[in-house]
């Protein structure tokens, strides 16, 4: 798969147009993630827009993305940061062996109080 | 009243509490909750990938289910409110996702989007009127008490068009119906940490932190909610700075009604 392959495949599964963002940061300043952000929301944005993927998909960013949608919501011109990072981690976690998270890394850290919401919104996020 | 009602998976299981006492109150105020038949585990999260078909059938499912049984459906859970009234946002204005959804599931009828999703809270609001529960509170609860939104009934707006996402005032509406004083604080719509516990422990933990320390210092004695996933981190990751219960605890408890 040719890189302009992948950098289509991401837009087209983020469902937002990218080249509408104006560079003003909104959404990275109100990320609630953004210390654990080694690239930013709005850097997404603009490296999605560059066909940049490459640190994208080796970005600590798609784990810790909140899927809160305070970016999305701040964001003046419609872009959807949060479904740009959701697209690259799809993307990552699509492909063999590139799974988020080990079913066996989980019963350690279950306590008797975990809801299955915890468990079920964890796998459908970084697992497929 | 009857309405149908999506429980989900978890208030079968962890979050009980939020299910037995949001039936005892609708009951005591007029509302039958009839729990829609064979229904499957929302998925918890709204898919965003635009190719994502079988992660949303389920929700499609209990929606076309609610349209031949009264048209609304009721949801309770923060979650399953967000991911099935996104998915239904899909099914009415997507083009792409209804034809696929509809193409695999060969309903008698295709489902466009047609059911009326109501969370628990708007159902108190516009079907109840919070002006009748205000009527039928026994005992008022006089505490000062703090709203816990986070993030799921509200964003995002233009979908869920919940409340006003920025500044909402819905659950601090119903904390004066039941004879409470409403804490207002900066961080009430702010995200929990969710379900990054999984992967990073400690951004939860310190999320859940903010919150809880920002109702306290505008006076809150307690906090409620409407997620059970909010419950557990603000519980279990944010310490022991304020008590948190599901905003149906406080209900059962201003009607008067035993759980």
């Amino acid at each position: 798969m040719t890189n302009e392959e992948r950098v289509e495949n991401i837009n087209r599964l983020s469902g937002t147009d990218v080249r509408k963002c104006m560079k003003c940061g909104k959404c990275s300043g109100r990320c609630p993630a953004f210390k654990d952000m080694d690239i930013k929301p709005h850097q997404f944005v603009t490296k999605l827009g560059k066909g940049q993927i490459e640190e994208l998909l080796e970005s600590k960013s798609i784990w810790n993305c909140l899927s809160c949608m305070a970016c999305v919501e701040r964001c003046p011109r419609g872009v959807a940061p949060a479904a740009v990072i959701e697209a690259v981690r799809d993307t990552v976690v699509r492909m063999q062996g590139k799974n988020g998270i080990k079913a066996e890394e989980i019963p350690p850290i279950v306590d008797e109080l975990i809801p299955q919401q915890l468990l079920v919104s964890a796998y459908r996020k970084y697992n497929k | 009243m009857k309405i149908s009602y999506y429980p989900g998976c978890t208030l079968r299981t962890k979050a009980k509490e939020l299910d037995v006492t949001a039936r005892l109150c609708a009951k005591a105020l007029g509302v039958e909750m009839e729990e829609i038949e064979n229904w499957q585990c929302c998925g918890a999260v709204y898919p965003m990938g635009t190719d994502e078909i079988a992660t949303k059938l389920s929700a499609v499912r209990a929606l076309d289910y609610a349209k031949h049984n009264g048209g609304k459906l009721l949801t309770l859970c923060s979650a399953c409110h967000n991911v099935i009234k996104r998915t239904n946002e899909d099914m009415k204005n997507n083009a792409d996702i209804q034809f696929r959804a509809n193409n695999y599931l060969k309903l008698d009828e295709p489902y466009k989007g047609e059911t009326e999703v109501l969370h628990y809270l708007e159902m108190l609001k516009s079907v109840v009127g919070f002006d009748a529960i205000k009527k039928a509170v026994v005992k008022p609860l006089n505490r000062k008490i703090g709203a816990y939104y986070g993030c799921l009934l509200l964003r995002p707006s233009p979908v869920m068009a919940f409340d006003n996402p920025e500044n909402p005032t819905i659950i601090e509406d119903f904390i004066k119906a039941i004879g409470g004083t409403p804490v207002v604080y900066p961080f009430r719509n702010e995200c929990c940490g969710a379900y990054v516990a999984l992967k990073n422990a400690e951004l939860p933990k310190q999320k859940s932190k903010k919150v809880l320390m920002s109702a306290k210092e505008k006076g809150a004695e307690e906090v409620i909610t409407a997620c059970p996933l909010c419950l557990y981190n603000l519980q279990t990751n944010g310490g022991d700075i304020l008590p948190v219960k599901y905003f149906t605890e406080l209900l059962a408890e201003a009607l008067g009604v035993q759980a």
